[in-house]
């Protein structure tokens, strides 16, 4: 699991956070600001600091933020001075945009803000449409605006080429001030939401951030994602009342606490209107008003006055507003919902983390509380400050000017000249102050309430007066104010309070504060009231800051900590934290996010003290065997292995002559199943299956499979040798639980023996028995080898074959089909190697995993695994329905079609039916993960209800509706999840789509083996720290590209090719050990009218894949010209190479005829490839049906010398069984291959 | 680093070299050559036996045959102790092979057990292992097995079928991990100095605080003398498969690795030798 945070801010303002890898809680150190809140996702995190600012601190991440800016340089020719700069009148800028609409002049571009720095200058794209136009960029036309072409023709009149910059985010892992907008934000904001990143995952990165002011007014970020992570401005979204408290989910649910206590949920919230249209109002859970929500994707939970946690019943994408309250054990004082829907809460009376537990999809409530006690990590530093106080009330008056008064005064003037030439636009606050009678009188006498509002007047508050709040937390704050209120004015105490939260406007009564802490006032009563002074200093102290902070960016917490001058400041410091929340005790938490922190459930987290604890050592072993598997180099351990060696020594050594009590003898396993019987009427047919194991003469093991059925009433039966057996492999069925055996034979014939058993659970059984039985008599144990070819079905499951010496022999190299492949937990969509033995796999969800160097896993527990390096994985992918529809005259579009349409809920090709109850996942070991939802992603595009448009079907869609359309359709998706076990470690965070290791050999275990890798957003990305010790590397460096990228292959000589998305190739310069990254990219045109897909670099051999199937071979490529010449066809019916460091091809073919049958995605190897003729001669089939993926790129080893056409004894037939879906009948296609 | 399941399998096929002689007596036709053969430690004596039982035979005058039984220095030897048990418990510090008389004679009623076909070894077999299964798990796992479960566990025993075994009793081995470890260790402690045939009590395998038991924790509780005190010279073995694990060995491991097929960790305490 990827490593995740929780974010918290203590009540003295720190920000800290947890790792979910972690134990302790760490201090975000850069933070020299006090916070007020924070609000989490997953790549960020926004805080409200004690400035009243909004900060953003954007996680630092191998893959850069990087913005292309482009403008159109346009010239027109003229007789005189030909292309020129000189253009008519009625034309265009010179600089502009694309459309020249826009001026554009390079100097006109800015950095957005603060947080961005230019990459380099300024320079012409010299590509036109993914060609290199060798004319500097220039493309022509006759005219603006006209189509441009990259020749130029004698009626080109005017020519325009494109200027490409890139800036770079580079406040990452910071926090960077979000620039105020006076006329935006006239008031400082209070509280502040994160969320919305699964309405829509375009454009990339994109979250809603909502905000409200102390007003109580709501604000949305717009133009938040990737790209631009610090959003672009502010828009108000009218509410019908003040809002004290705003939560928003990942998806699609807004609510948000008015300040009398009741709720506002927003609706209409969706994909082309994220900030939603309408505000409907639920009632508070009971009678004292809420103060405090929180939502998920389907959860809302509440907090109201007198602390009591409310769950909401019935919420749900079709209703946001759901349908009742359940109260919910607890009393806390704020909660705040997280990934997953986890329950973050903060209790009432120590202000201590809890977790929900128990929280899943079906219990979304979940059972319990539980404290979390992971330290801090600075525990030690501050505590020495502590000291001085123990009186804490004492010191406050006394405290005034203490320590820090020298700089204060300083600090004071500053304070002053800001507040005086920004006029501080702060009126809420001073509004706040006003309530402030209400305060005890105590802290009445330093901040008297009047100078707040003296400072709105004259805009010069006295600085001394007023001091820096320390105390960042609202709630913390609101607490103590909560007391307070039935002393003295009850509405005017809590407002300080608020204001410090950043919380809503001044009119409204102090109480309802802050929503998120549990302002009521029976909170406070179990604090002291030392503390209570102190923290009244706080409240008054901060009033203040918040003006100065508003005028002035760069004002930072830290400074004015020190220098501000008020009295209360500085005793807060000292006495008040130390005392009442000394370091030593448990951290007192003002406020918690968990929008970033990934857990469910089930996750093993080293965040708790107890039993359960414990649990976490265990967990990685659970699920595959038998072993505990503790520590294996404590001593015990050893002192039982070394004694169990010498009672062998001692009790059999000399005695081996003796015979054996027990012979060994015939060992059967039966069950029944089904047999898929290829011969007319085809059917599955009822049969009796049986493994008879023996022990060879030569003690190895050795079984025969049989298979009995009945045919015309006669007794009959199928048998198999299972040392002949190539594999058994997982046919994907949506229904049965199948799964096929091969042979040399069988492979050849493209005809498997197909079985069904009666349950997913037997089917494993039998699958890791046979499997077993197969590696027995084959004498093959352990894990893969450093040469081992890895291959993967469409299913998903992970094969490995152990290359036989003769493998690439010349002239007669192994048979494809004789090789033998077994099956490695875990499950991928590729798989990718080299000779030292480093493997990475991605998986359909786009994880990137590492090989452990295990075997086994999943299917295969106990003694056909290893033990210690097999960790449980996950992947997800979608299933797509459609929805079809057609026009008719009366009601327009309806799902009555016409008697000879497709069904109205069907699959892509309209033939078989799937509505949205009866589809199910792919296989049963997928579970359903999400609900449907229409998929806007169609790569036609679709308009804004996700319809796409055709004549009728089936035809070519578009994404916009015209008059000749009758039928429309759109794709509807849900996820699903399997989670199995293997031997392989995630490698978080970026998601990969490809990924090429150089195959050549490293010399030691030490040196760095170069790994590239396309992120799934089309980055190009290459690995840093990856030996054949630490093969996940340390880091990835981004390598910048002018465009998205699919595919990326490493070979000899440091060698990177890329496929970008437009079809064409990029060779990479400079590539080096030193220079790992290269320099520049070439770029590569393409065959001639096709799109490349896929890429592989051998030794020296270049091969790329294109979109129509053809295989192409890069001639004339040397290592002075290493970009080659041209592009050679190979073959026809390929769909993946992988070329080896031996320039072996390999590849996956379309279709392969057999004589029985016909598979499609077929291992095949090039034969007669030799240094004269690397594009070899023919095609060797290999096992095939069902195959998506093959990596030939560990099997470095040469074939002998003198080839002949050798035995080699390990390589035994292989057969894969692979798909279900091309049954023999359906034999349609042509032999694959050329 | 060696794999656990090395443990296990290292723990199958431990073998006691033997040579069986026909007690004297009872030699009646021609002398009887001794007969040597690897004893799998694992299983039970009468039911690896059968070639010894067949050349003797040959040896003795049928009509003086009766139930075949065996005797060690003068101790009949108990069938329905493991052979590795009986080995460690009785001859374990003497020399090699181990020298078993074999008898078929005046069967010693009140020391042994009948044992007059395979099927009383597999009930008695197959009663340990539903008795460990009650202490591990309630006996829920030994119960969700089909017969045939049952049966692949015999005959893995039988046949000295590691495998066929191990697929099923993996199972056996399993717990909740939310729980660390079995519900009670099933254990037999014996002693070569005691009347009692051996010590058997309720033990979990973490105390209530969460620590892990390890064998020094169960031997405290059953068997306090068999620990030697600081300074004190070592009085008593603790042998474990013929081996002797540290006190500190977690006893849940020692339950998943190195029990008995019957799923019992038998533990043998013997004075340590004297000379």
């Amino acid at each position: 699991m990827p490593v995740s945070l929780l974010w918290a801010v203590d009540v003295r303002g720190r920000v800290y956070r947890l790792s979910t890898g972690g134990q302790q809680w760490e201090q975000c150190h850069d933070a020299k600001l006090e916070f007020k809140r924070v609000t989490a996702a997953t790549q960020c995190c926004w805080g409200i600091a004690c400035d009243h600012n909004i900060y953003l601190n954007v996680h630092a991440s191998d893959l850069s933020i990087r913005y292309q800016e482009e403008t159109y340089e346009n010239q027109r020719w003229n007789p005189v001075d030909g292309f020129s700069e000189r253009l008519l009148p009625s034309d265009r800028w010179q600089w502009s945009d694309a459309t020249g609409l826009v001026h554009q002049p390079l100097d006109g571009f800015d950095l957005p803000s603060g947080g961005w720095e230019w990459e380099a200058d300024w320079h012409a794209d010299e590509n036109f449409e993914a060609v290199p136009t060798e004319k500097a960029g220039w493309t022509y036309a006759m005219d603006f605006p006209a189509t441009y072409t990259k020749d130029k023709k004698w009626n080109s009149c005017v020519r325009r080429r494109r200027w490409l910059r890139y800036r770079r985010y580079k406040a990452r892992d910071s926090w960077a001030k979000i620039p105020s907008e006076q006329s935006a934000l006239p008031d400082p904001v209070s509280d502040i939401s994160c969320g919305g990143w699964e309405i829509s995952e375009e454009p990339r990165g994109r979250l809603s951030l909502w905000a409200v002011s102390l007003q109580g007014k709501v604000w949305y970020r717009e133009g938040i994602q990737h790209h631009n992570p610090e959003g672009s401005s502010w828009t108000e979204v009218p509410v019908p009342g003040e809002v004290v408290q705003i939560s928003c989910g990942p998806g699609e649910l807004v609510w948000a606490v008015l300040w009398e206590g009741q709720l506002v949920v927003r609706e209409g919230i969706g994909r082309d209107c994220p900030s939603g249209t309408a505000w409907t109002v639920v009632d508070s859970p009971s009678t004292v008003g809420a103060t405090g929500v929180a939502v998920g994707v389907n959860v809302v939970w509440a907090v109201t006055k007198d602390n009591k946690v409310w769950f909401r019943r019935g919420v749900n994408s079709h209703n946001p507003c759901g349908t009742g309250w359940i109260g919910m054990v607890g009393e806390m004082i704020m909660v705040n919902v997280g990934l997953n829907d986890q329950v973050w809460a903060l209790g009432s009376a120590e202000r201590g983390l809890y977790q929900r537990q128990g929280v899943t999809a079906s219990e979304l409530s979940g059972k319990a509380w539980r404290a979390l006690s992971a330290p801090r990590d600075s525990e030690r530093s501050h505590s020495s400050a502590s000291t001085s106080s123990l009186h804490s009330a004492g010191c406050f008056f006394t405290g005034e000017v203490r320590g820090q008064s020298a700089a204060s005064d300083a600090d004071s003037d500053i304070e002053r000249e800001r507040a005086a030439s920004g006029g501080s636009p702060v009126p809420a606050t001073s509004d706040a102050h006003v309530g402030d009678p209400g305060h005890t009188p105590d802290p009445a006498l330093d901040n008297t309430p009047l100078p707040p509002l003296a400072y709105l007047g004259d805009d010069a508050p006295p600085p001394n007066a007023r001091s820096v709040p320390k105390v960042t937390s609202d709630s913390f704050i609101s607490e103590l104010l909560s007391d307070r209120p039935g002393a003295g004015g009850p509405s005017a105490a809590g407002l300080p309070a608020q204001e410090e939260d950043g919380q809503p406007g001044p009119p409204p009564p102090p109480t309802t504060t802050s929503s998120s802490s549990a302002p009521a006032p029976g909170l406070s009563a179990s604090q002291s009231r030392g503390p209570l002074w102190s923290n009244v200093d706080l409240e008054e102290t901060q009033s203040q800051p918040d003006p100065v902070a508003e005028g002035a960016p760069g004002w930072v917490g830290p400074d004015r900590a020190d220098t501000c001058s008020l009295s209360s400041v500085v005793t807060y410091s000292l006495a008040l934290e130390e005392e009442p929340y000394g370091e030593d005790g448990p951290p007192m938490w003002a406020w918690v996010s968990g929008g970033g922190c990934a857990v469910d459930s089930h996750s093993q987290l080293s965040w708790f003290s107890g039993p359960g604890a414990t649990g976490a050592l265990v967990q990685p072993v659970q699920s595959m065997s038998l072993s505990v598997s503790p520590g294996q180099t404590a001593a015990w351990h050893q002192q039982i292995l070394e004694q169990l060696g010498q009672r062998s020594k001692r009790e059999m050594e000399n005695f081996k002559h003796y015979e054996q009590a027990v012979e060994q003898s015939v060992w059967v396993k039966k069950g029944t199943m089904q047999w898929w019987r290829d011969w007319k009427p085809h059917k599955w047919v009822d049969v009796r299956f049986a493994l008879e194991q023996f022990s060879g003469p030569d003690g190895n093991k050795d079984g025969i499979l049989f298979l009995y059925y009945n045919f015309n009433e006669e007794k009959k039966y199928l048998h198999a040798f299972v040392n002949e057996v190539t594999i058994f492999v997982p046919v994907l069925n949506d229904s049965k639980h199948t799964f096929a055996i091969y042979t040399a034979e069988r492979t050849k014939q493209r005809w498997p023996i197909r079985l069904a058993a009666s349950t997913e659970l037997e089917m494993h059984d039998w699958l890791a028995l046979l499997s077993v039985s197969c590696c027995d008599s084959r004498g093959i144990t352990g894990p893969p080898s450093k040469q081992a070819v890895w291959s993967v079905t469409c299913r998903g499951d992970v094969f490995v074959s152990e290359p036989s010496p003769a493998l690439e022999a010349l002239p007669y190299p192994t048979p494809c089909e004789q090789m033998f492949w077994r099956q490695v937990g875990g499950h991928l969509r590729l798989v990718e190697g080299n000779s030292v033995g480093v493997v990475w796999g991605i998986g359909y969800d786009h994880t990137a995993w590492v090989h452990t160097g295990g075997y086994g896993g999943g299917i295969f527990q106990g003694l056909a695994s290893s033990t210690d390096n097999i960790y449980t994985q996950t992947d997800v992918k979608s299933v797509y329905i459609y929805e079809n529809q057609r026009w008719n005259p009366v009601s327009g579009y309806t799902n009555r079609g016409l008697p000879t349409d497709r069904y109205m809920w069907s699959d892509a090709s309209g033939l078989h039916e799937c509505t949205k109850t009866h589809t199910t996942t792919p296989s049963p070991h997928w579970t359903w993960v999400s609900d449907w939802a229409v998929d806007y992603g169609v790569s036609e595009g679709t308009d804004r209800e996700g319809w796409q448009y055709a004549a009728d079907f089936p035809a070519s869609y578009h994404g916009y509706k015209t008059l000749k359309d009758f039928v429309r359709r759109r794709r509807w998706a849900r996820k699903c999840k399997l989670t199995t076990t293997g031997p392989w470690q995630e490698v978080p965070p970026i998601a990969l789509s490809d990924v090429s290791i150089l195959p050549c050999a490293a010399q030691s275990s030490v040196e760095v083996v170069p790994l590239w890798a396309i992120s799934n957003k089309g980055d190009v990305l290459c690995r840093l720290g990856v030996t054949t010790l630490t093969p996940a590397g340390s880091s990835w460096l981004h390598v910048g590209t002018d465009q998205a990228f699919k595919s990326v292959s490493i070979g000899g000589a440091s060698q990177v090719w890329a496929i970008a998305r437009d079809g064409s190739a990029f060779f990479r310069g400079s590539v080096s050990t030193c220079n790992p990254a290269g320099e520049c990219w070439y770029h590569i045109p393409s065959p001639p009218k096709q799109k490349l897909k896929q890429v592989s670099v051998g030794r020296t051999s270049i091969c790329a894949v294109d979109e129509n199937g053809n295989l192409w071979y890069r001639k004339d490529v040397t290592p002075s010209y290493p970009q080659g010449s041209s592009w050679e066809h190979i073959s026809d019916n390929v769909r993946k190479v992988s070329v080896g460091p031996l320039d072996q091809v390999w590849i996956i073919a379309d279709k392969v005829q057999g004589s029985h049958g016909l598979s499609c995605g077929t291992v095949c190897h090039r034969l007669g490839v030799q240094p004269l003729d690397p594009k070899g001669q023919s095609w060797d089939y290999g096992i095939g049906g069902g195959w998506d993926h093959v990596s030939i790129r560990g099997n470095s080893m040469d074939p002998p010398r003198i080839c002949l056409p050798s035995l080699t004894d390990q390589s035994v037939p292989a057969r894969g069984v692979p798909h279900p879906a091309h049954d023999p009948e359906g034999a349609n296609g042509s032999a694959g291959g050329c | 680093m060696a794999d656990d399941k090395d443990v296990l399998r290292d723990v199958w096929f431990g073998r006691i070299p033997t040579c069986f002689a026909l007690y004297q007596d009872e030699v009646t036709e021609k002398e009887a050559e001794p007969f040597y053969l690897l004893l799998p430690r694992v299983s039970y004596l009468t039911l690896v036996t059968d070639k010894v039982k067949k050349h003797f035979l040959k040896a003795v005058k049928p009509e003086d045959v009766e139930e075949m039984w065996f005797e060690y220095e003068g101790t009949p030897l108990k069938w329905h102790y493991p052979i590795g048990v009986l080995f460690d418990l009785h001859a374990l510090n003497t020399a090699l092979p181990w020298s078993i008389t074999v008898h078929f004679k005046n069967f010693p009623e009140r020391d042994l057990l009948h044992c007059l076909s395979n099927s009383v070894i597999e009930a008695h077999f197959m009663s340990c292992i539903k008795e460990a299964d009650a202490l591990k798990h309630k006996s829920q796992v030994i119960n969700d097995m089909q017969k045939k479960d049952h049966k692949q566990l015999w005959m893995g025993l039988q046949n000295d079928k590691f495998d066929q075994f191990w697929a099923m009793n993996r199972k056996l081995m399993e717990y909740p991990t939310e729980e660390g470890g079995f519900r009670y260790i099933p254990f037999r402690i014996y002693q070569t100095m005691s009347d009692r045939p051996f010590i058997q009590k309720l033990f979990r395998p973490t105390s209530p605080e969460g620590h892990t038991h390890t064998l020094g924790d169960l031997l405290k509780e059953m068997y306090p003398a068999a620990i030697a005190h600081d300074g004190d010279a070592k009085k008593y073995q603790v042998l474990i498969q013929g081996i002797e694990p540290l006190l500190e060995t977690p006893l849940q491991w020692l339950s998943e690795h190195l029990s008995h097929p019957d799923n019992f960790l038998h533990v043998c305490i013997l004075p340590v030798p004297t000379d």
